[in-house]
């Protein structure tokens, strides 16, 4: 039965993907999209740490952050873009993993937990912003402290250096990309380890109590979310073609989460949405200056908090349960008839 | 010898400042357990208002001892009852909409002020120390941030209101069965972190190049100081700032100031995760 719903889902993703990534382009030109997916994939793997994993991490820009430098860094060095994609995630996967194990087998919790996040980020931050000069170098990449790291070899088909995927190319990979994430997450939640998750995530003692080592599902569940972050980032670079420290930023680490909030926690689609369409709303903002864009994107957080703490996806999602029900029991009653109806009593 | 001396006056206002930075965030999160993200914008906002009512030609020390505090201290009232009162026990969702209030603020005031660095000149000249000149308002921070911790040391300890303060925070409900009004309590307990806030904020205003998003570099500090200090509220902001200022300023004297800031943070995280419930939370047990 569950598997049976499982490929359901899958055939009604990939269709609904398609349209979209098919339909999209007509209306906003494919950088922009390319961007907007991105952010939806970054907004993805807050959604899974914080939505599923009850982690809220302050500092998932740290891990976005990190998978554009390692990209950047590496790309440099090597020259061809497969290996820096790999280490792309790899690297911010390595980090949280051994950041997650100090915080989760020290017991920290929720604010402890937002706070070291957050401080951590800033520590990237800072760091970034400081390495200025020659002495700051990896390989033949220097840091460039405040502007960043620029000119290195973006994405290409592998194997071929000079085959670059730019433009509708990286526009139709990261799509790709982020239906791949996307399943995969889905997949991950349906297994036991996301089953469990959400256990821990609704009563971690309990969880603890039955058996589960909450600890290392944290641990991973974390390194999880820092691998789509990392990966999120890596393709950032090659969109921007260029990583500076505001990658690290206070604001970034703001955004995931308002794109979090506003989408829907505990949903899958919604974090995605949210990054998407807030994240178009500041583009659009930022063609005029009479309001300040933090002004409108922290008006939208107070407002969602005290509001609509569940977020827009699960509204849609009643709304749409609630349309399809009243059609399906249209159809009911036509088929019984009026009588049976009336018979059976529900209004 | 005069070297040492310097370090000595550098460290002071370190923890100083750390003390400052952190005084309206103790009330505000050590009381009452409001996690305010906003706490760096209050700051940033009290040092706008000393600058705007300097330009009025206010005296600087009046704007920044009785007015910043006042102002921020009246916009902390406001925020109380608009936002923060509705989210009283939902950790989460205060902390998410303090940081909707940070940005909103940020926003308001690059819109008012632009973002550009202002900022006014110290107003208390420096001196010579031997071959060393020494900030003579570096002082005036240490004086500051004493006078402070005493001030809020007798207030809580030895006045009515700061044992009402004290006691509502321990047990509302109680407090309310006593006939005081706890929705009272915790706004006027806002109001005055807040208050605290606009003040540390006015007081670091002439040493910092000020603009709309400064905020974000106090936020951090003030909480893994108020967090790492622990449950004691005097004792445990005294000895985190104490240690963090001294961390500090030894990696800058060491090696650079920025290797200082990250020593800080990198410190605090060791520390968190060494004694996750705060230094007083072992040491200074009884004390507040």
């Amino acid at each position: 039965m569950r598997e049976a719903g499982w490929s359901r889902e899958l055939i009604a993703t990939l269709v609904v993907a398609a349209a979209a990534v098919g339909v999209l382009p007509l209306l906003v030109g494919t950088y922009t999209l390319t961007v907007l997916i991105i952010y939806g994939m970054l907004g993805l793997s807050l959604g899974l740490v914080w939505g599923f994993g009850g982690i809220l991490c302050f500092g998932q820009a740290a891990f976005f952050g990190l998978g554009a430098y390692a990209y950047a860094i590496a790309a440099i060095n090597i020259g061809e873009s497969t290996v820096p994609m790999l280490l792309a995630v790899a690297i911010p996967a390595g980090f949280a993993a051994v950041l997650g194990a100090m915080l989760f087998y020290g017991r920290l919790t929720d604010v402890y937990l937002g706070v070291i996040t957050l401080v951590v980020t800033l520590i990237f931050h800072r760091f970034m912003n400081a390495t200025a000069g020659s002495d700051y170098v990896i390989g033949n990449a220097r840091l460039g402290g405040f502007n960043g790291i620029p000119g290195f070899q973006t994405l290409n088909v592998p194997g071929h250096p000079d085959a670059y995927v730019w433009g509708d190319s990286l526009y139709y990979f990261s799509a790709v990309c982020l239906v791949l994430v996307y399943l995969l997450v889905s997949a991950l939640l349906r297994s036991s380890f996301g089953r469990i998750a959400v256990g821990i995530r609704e009563n971690e003692m309990r969880a603890a109590l039955m058996g589960y080592d909450v600890p290392a599902r944290k641990t991973i569940m974390f390194t999880a979310g820092a691998a789509i972050a990392g990966l999120a980032g890596a393709l950032f670079a090659n969109w921007a073609e260029i990583v500076t420290p505001s990658l690290f930023s206070l604001s970034q680490s703001a955004d995931i989460i308002i794109w979090c909030i506003v989408g829907g926690l505990g949903t899958r689609i919604g974090p995605v949405l949210g990054a998407a369409g807030l994240s178009y709303l500041k583009f659009l903002l930022g063609q005029q200056d009479l309001i300040h864009n933090s002004v409108v994107s922290g008006a939208i957080l107070v407002l969602f908090v005290l509001f609509l703490p569940g977020g827009i996806a699960p509204v849609l999602a009643n709304a749409w349960r609630s349309i399809v029900r009243r059609r399906s029991r249209r159809r009911h009653r036509r088929r019984r008839g009026p009588r049976a109806s009336l018979a059976s009593g529900d209004a | 010898m005069d070297f040492v001396l310097v370090i000595v006056v550098e460290v002071l206002y370190a923890i100083g400042a750390l003390v400052l930075i952190s005084a309206g965030l103790a009330v505000v999160f050590g009381m009452m357990r409001v996690i305010n993200l906003a706490h760096g914008e209050f700051m940033m906002l009290g040092g706008y208002a000393t600058i705007a009512a300097v330009d009025l030609g206010v005296n600087v020390f009046i704007a920044m001892l009785v007015l910043a505090p006042a102002v921020v201290g009246v916009l902390g009232l406001v925020v109380e009852r608009l936002v923060i009162r509705h989210l009283y026990g939902r950790l989460v969702d205060t902390m998410l909409a303090t940081w909707g209030l940070s940005l909103l603020f940020i926003g308001i005031v690059t819109m008012l002020f632009g973002n550009t660095t202002t900022g006014i000149s110290t107003p208390i000249p420096g001196f010579a120390l031997g071959d060393y000149q020494v900030n003579g308002y570096n002082f005036f921070i240490v004086l500051v941030a004493a006078v402070l911790l005493v001030l809020m040391l007798a207030v809580l300890k030895s006045t009515r209101s700061g044992l009402v303060a004290r006691g509502t925070m321990q047990h509302s409900d109680m407090a309310a069965s006593l006939g005081y009004n706890p929705g009272r309590i915790y706004m006027l307990t806002f109001a005055c972190g807040s208050a605290l806030s606009g003040l540390a904020g006015a007081v670091l205003a002439p040493l910092v190049g000020l603009v709309p998003t400064s905020g974000g570099a106090y936020i951090a500090k003030a909480f893994i100081t108020v967090i790492a200090g622990g449950p004691a509220l005097i004792a445990g902001l005294a000895s985190s700032a104490g240690v963090f200022g001294l961390i500090n300023q030894i990696f800058s004297f060491a090696i650079s100031p920025v290797v200082g800031e990250v020593a800080l943070l990198v410190a605090a995280v060791v520390l968190l995760r060494l004694l996750p419930r705060g230094i007083t939370d072992r040491l200074f047990r009884e004390s507040l």
